[in-house]
């Protein structure tokens, strides 16, 4: 082991993420929060305000209380920064593994990891592929973990459409704004949508649903990639949905986009759409066994 | 827009009085109920079975709550509606079996459930989706559970509430639905902004 190598422990990994369950699902990001307080400053229609000051009411409640915001506690999925000088990287899925269970009973969180064959419950958030952990390896020697538990009301209204090249951008907007009116008021708007294009079918779903882990605030560093989302976020918000689909004018909170290139005969677009209660949570952990929150205060 | 506040069982005569965009706060009985509690009940009513509670008059809530048992007692962590129109292929029959009166959800339900309303007298009141913790206060006690074997979310909850809400009332007994208003306005939302894109 080099000088600037890093044991990673599982204990350690499974404490961290055992704590960002629960301010996860307890606790939304301040940029978050930010935005839905300025969507109920904004927001005309009174039952549309209704709604959203019940949310805002909601969030208080649960943060005081230390309860999950929504008893759909999601499923669970990880996204995991290993840095490439990192050692002990085979304890790392067991400890998220053995997190996901601690924070099943502790927090605790719903049981939502069906067998979709026997169709029963395991219980504890575990089964096949349950919770799914996405790796990436970076330079460095620290562990990057975020969780990203995943409601299914919004879940079930994501998209993927193959366009035809020739469609283009163009094609895009109509299917952001066809996604939007269809799903309604099913996936409890405002919303955060997440848009994939290129790659294939399967990497435009996974840059969908990463773009979900960036900060609302922060606005897109590619100039033409943030002027689209600065425009789907308002052609979304004129279709009239409301919070809740009970009417009016926020239906969507952001848009985020993330690209890759296409196949010449192929453009890819996915949608993933987000609920209000948009649950994240992310700690980096250091050689020195220094924990910095990177989503929430952690006194 | 008018606020009521109810407590259960309640008649058909009061449920009539409702329009949509009123706002009830509910006392009394709420019993929850998903996919497979639906399935459930109705299968026992085919057989000529009764269901464990009497629902006549009685609030069903589309949840799949989080429970947290302590010693032999449940209690509720966070109850929110879950998505209704998922449940939109048993309600009428529920609805025409078991006289319920009000069912809360989110995201409102079908066609075929504003008629069954409209005839047998029941209105659909939308809770705001994720306001769980808001929920579970409302909730004093739990009753009661049966069908535990469903799955915690699956199960049916008999929930003693007081002041439950704000429910918003979205399909009353006169026809009208406030969803689907909300939907015709954004179809033609959906045109002006097809037209700004030039598509």
């Amino acid at each position: 082991m080099g000088a600037d190598n890093f044991l990673v422990t599982g204990q350690v990994v499974e404490d961290v993420t055992t704590k960002l369950i629960q301010l996860a699902v307890t606790e939304l990001p301040q940029d978050t929060k930010e935005a839905l307080r300025r969507a109920y400053q904004q927001e005309q229609d009174s039952v549309g305000k209704s709604q959203l000051k019940t949310i805002l009411d909601n969030l208080e409640l649960a943060e005081k209380t230390c309860t999950p915001i929504c008893q759909d506690t999601g499923f669970i999925i990880y996204y995991v920064k290993v840095g490439s000088k990192l050692e002990g990287l085979d304890q790392i899925e067991g400890a998220l593994r053995n997190a996901t269970i601690k924070a099943t009973k502790e927090v605790p969180l719903r049981p939502n990891a069906v067998d979709p064959f026997s169709q029963s419950n395991s219980g504890n958030n575990t089964g096949m592929h349950s919770p799914y952990v996405h790796w990436e390896i970076v330079p460095g020697n620290t562990l990057e973990i975020t969780v990203l538990p995943k409601g299914g009301g919004s879940e079930n209204v994501s998209v993927l459409e193959m366009l035809n090249p020739n469609q283009g951008i163009a094609g895009l907007k109509k299917i952001v704004i066809d996604t939007v009116i269809k799903a309604g008021a099913k996936p409890c708007p405002p919303t955060i949508l997440g848009i994939g294009i290129g790659g294939g079918a399967d990497i435009a779903v996974n840059l969908a649903k990463e773009s979900l882990l960036l900060p609302l605030n922060q606005s897109n560093p590619d100039l033409k990639v943030a002027k689209l989302e600065k425009e789907l976020l308002e052609i979304a918000n004129q279709t009239g949905i409301g919070p809740m689909g009970l009417g009016g004018k926020t239906t969507v909170l952001a848009v985020k986009i993330a690209y890759a290139q296409r196949h010449p005969a192929s453009f890819p677009v996915a949608i993933i759409v987000q609920c209000w209660a948009a649950r994240r949570a992310s700690a980096k952990i250091y050689p020195n066994g220094k924990v910095e929150y990177l989503s929430h205060k952690v006194n | 827009m008018a606020i009521y506040k109810f407590i259960t069982p309640i008649s058909e005569e009061e449920i009539r009085k409702l329009r949509i965009n009123d706002t009830i706060y509910l006392s009394g009985t709420i019993v929850t109920a998903r996919d497979e509690a639906h399935k459930r009940a109705l299968n026992l009513h085919k057989q000529g079975k009764k269901l464990p509670v009497n629902l006549e008059g009685l609030a069903i809530f589309h949840s799949g709550p989080l429970m947290k048992k302590e010693g032999d007692l449940w209690h509720v962590v966070a109850a929110g509606p879950t998505t209704s129109s998922r449940m939109d292929v048993f309600e009428d029959q529920f609805i025409k079996n078991f006289k319920v009166r009000i069912i809360i959800g989110k995201g409102g339900m079908g066609k075929k459930i504003v008629n069954v309303m409209r005839m047998h007298g029941a209105v659909y009141g939308a809770f705001t989706g994720g306001a769980a913790i808001l929920a579970a206060k409302a909730i004093k006690q739990v009753k009661g559970v049966e069908w535990l074997d469903l799955g915690m979310p699956e199960a049916m909850w008999i929930f003693e509430v007081e002041d439950f809400g704000p429910i918003t009332v979205a399909i009353d007994t006169h026809g009208n639905n406030l969803f689907e208003s909300v939907q015709m306005v954004a179809e033609e939302n959906k045109k002006k902004i097809y037209r700004k894109l030039g598509i």
